[in-house]
């Protein structure tokens, strides 16, 4: 038993890291597509001009292909940062009260028992019960919490919590889903500037910061920029939400049931997490400040969507997370078969 | 041809074997850290001790003899500096001591509700949970690398390229007293605050 987890926590790590470089790589090819596609069409148009007026050097493409380059690589850096301000999360440093000492606690066991360093700790002030990890790496990862789940929960449900998200940090889930929600967040930055920029015609400002990246670009004359930004946006436009059900898909929902395993793993106390589970399920209120672009990082979907409970077609599309209770009951499957075995076992 | 496929064989042969080599040695180390990880919270839990005890002195004056039993336990502990292949044996040992005394702590503590409703003993008590949780959990954690590691060079065909990387069975950290483990677990059944 104890040599096949690892063999696939490698293989686990193996195919995320993988993953997060075909993200990445297919999200540069992407603005690589629209520049140079952009670029043969303009070429094709002006070829019966004059040679000095003919579209030679392929600028668009070029152009757009370092600023894919440039928002990958800025989203890839800061995509943990970015989540983590996007919940409105302030981090724990000093702990304050008994709840925050016992957090702190609790997250030191765990990484612990995981044999990676103390991720940075972070509380999200929202009453309703869930928690996510990011980071880039296990040697630079966080954990927050919602102050809900703080208060609902008691200490081993917390540590079944903290268990499970410590697990996909340790098998590198944190990487591929960060970069997801970060480059996500691109696109609906990009897709919200441009709505700006293109209703305000070519005045580019105000608190668009998608915007700006575009503005540089002013060499090739304005109508062929003008079309290629509509062009964009209106892919944008179609993309962002195609982008977010894809998301959900490529984010397996068999990474839930791996990282409660491991969860259960760290604890030896898979009921633990069971009940913890039960807890969030019944406080089925939506967590109002995690958003969908980061949904899928969550131990439990933060949108309240019932999607989540049942599985096959239309809900295995769509759905970020495993019904709730097919999770509760493979906890419970662990829980029993670890206390009929347990007289023999080592601690 | 023919030696063709002898040279593929050979080569294929001289890849398996660096690869179940360097296997067996990342796991070792893997090991011998999480050994070192348990030290450091044993180490740890030691320095706790005398703070914690301190602060709840005056408050537990009736209960001395279970203070002065965790300080000897501690003590104790604090002393023994094994080496060779019995250490795990006497470090496991004192330390069991340690954790029993410190259960019995917990136990005298949860039998006095006034005593838990002042604020450090609260407090201490979440520590003495969390200290022995790091213990155990960085035992766990050897315990799994441990088995990992033994798993890998016993089983065949990486067995053969065992003693090539010197790997010999890692002992794992056993509580050798079944007492000392029912001990902790029946109190704790009592509802928590």
């Amino acid at each position: 038993m104890s040599d096949a987890p690892a063999l696939t926590l490698f293989q686990q790590q193996e195919s995320n890291r993988r993953r997060t470089v075909l993200l990445i790589a297919g999200f540069v090819l992407f603005f690589a597509w629209l520049g140079f596609g952009g670029d043969y069409l303009y070429s094709a148009y002006t070829a019966p001009l004059p040679p000095p007026e003919q579209h030679h050097v392929w600028w668009f493409g070029i152009i757009l292909t370092i600023v894919g380059a440039g928002l990958a690589t800025y989203a890839y850096r800061t995509g943990p940062d970015k989540v983590l301000w996007s919940t409105g999360a302030w981090e724990v440093i000093v702990p304050t009260d008994d709840k925050q000492h016992q957090l702190v606690n609790v997250v030191e066991e765990m990484a612990i028992a995981a044999g990676i360093p103390r991720p940075r700790i972070w509380i999200i002030p929202d009453p309703d019960p869930n928690a996510f990890a990011t980071g880039l790496d296990p040697l630079h990862s966080h954990i927050a919490v919602t102050q809900g789940l703080l208060d609902l929960c008691s200490r081993d449900e917390l540590q079944g919590v903290i268990g499970h998200e410590m697990g996909h940090i340790k098998n590198l889930d944190v990487r591929l889903m960060t970069t997801l929600a970060a480059v996500v967040g691109a696109v609906i930055l990009i897709h919200n500037g441009l709505s700006q920029v293109l209703r305000g015609g070519v005045r580019v400002g105000g608190s668009g910061g998608g915007g700006r990246g575009f503005s540089g670009k002013r060499g090739g004359g304005g109508g062929p920029i003008l079309i290629i930004l509509l062009v964009v946006w209106v892919i944008s436009w179609i993309l962002a939400p195609i982008i977010t059900q894809l998301l959900a898909m490529a984010v397996s929902r068999q990474r839930e049931y791996q990282a409660d395993a491991m969860g259960a793993q760290f604890t030896r106390n898979p009921m633990a997490l069971a009940s913890a589970l039960q807890k969030i399920e019944a406080a089925d209120a939506p967590t109002t400040h995690i958003h969908a672009g980061a949904a899928h990082l969550c131990i439990a979907d933060p949108l309240g969507r019932q999607l989540g409970t049942k599985e096959g077609g239309f809900a295995d599309v769509f759905a970020t997370h495993p019904p709730m209770a097919k999770r509760i009951t493979i906890l419970k499957g662990m829980g029993y078969a670890q206390a009929k075995k347990e007289g023999g076992a080592v601690a | 041809m023919g030696s063709w496929i002898l040279i593929a064989a050979v080569v294929l042969l001289g890849l398996w074997l660096v690869s179940a080599y360097n296997g067996l040695i990342s796991l070792k180390n893997q090991t011998l850290n999480a050994f070192k990880q348990i030290d450091v919270q044993l180490k740890r839990r030691h320095d706790l001790i005398p703070n914690l005890v301190n602060a709840v002195k005056g408050a537990m004056d009736f209960e001395k003899s279970t203070l002065e039993a965790v300080i000897q336990a501690r003590n104790q502990a604090v002393k023994v500096n094994a080496q060779g292949p019995d250490a795990i044996k006497q470090i496991g040992q004192a330390e069991n001591a340690l954790s029993s005394a410190l259960s019995k702590l917990m136990v005298v503590v949860e039998r006095y509700p006034d005593l838990k409703a002042t604020g450090n003993v609260a407090q201490l008590q979440e520590e003495l949970t969390s200290t022995e949780n790091k213990v155990s959990f960085a035992r766990q954690l050897y315990n799994d690398t441990a088995t990992q590691y033994n798993t890998r060079q016993q089983q065949f065909p990486t067995s053969l390229v065992a003693g090539m990387a010197r790997a010999t069975p890692a002992d794992l950290w056993e509580i050798e007293d079944q007492g000392d483990r029912a001990v902790p677990q029946v109190d704790f059944s009592k509802p928590k605050a």
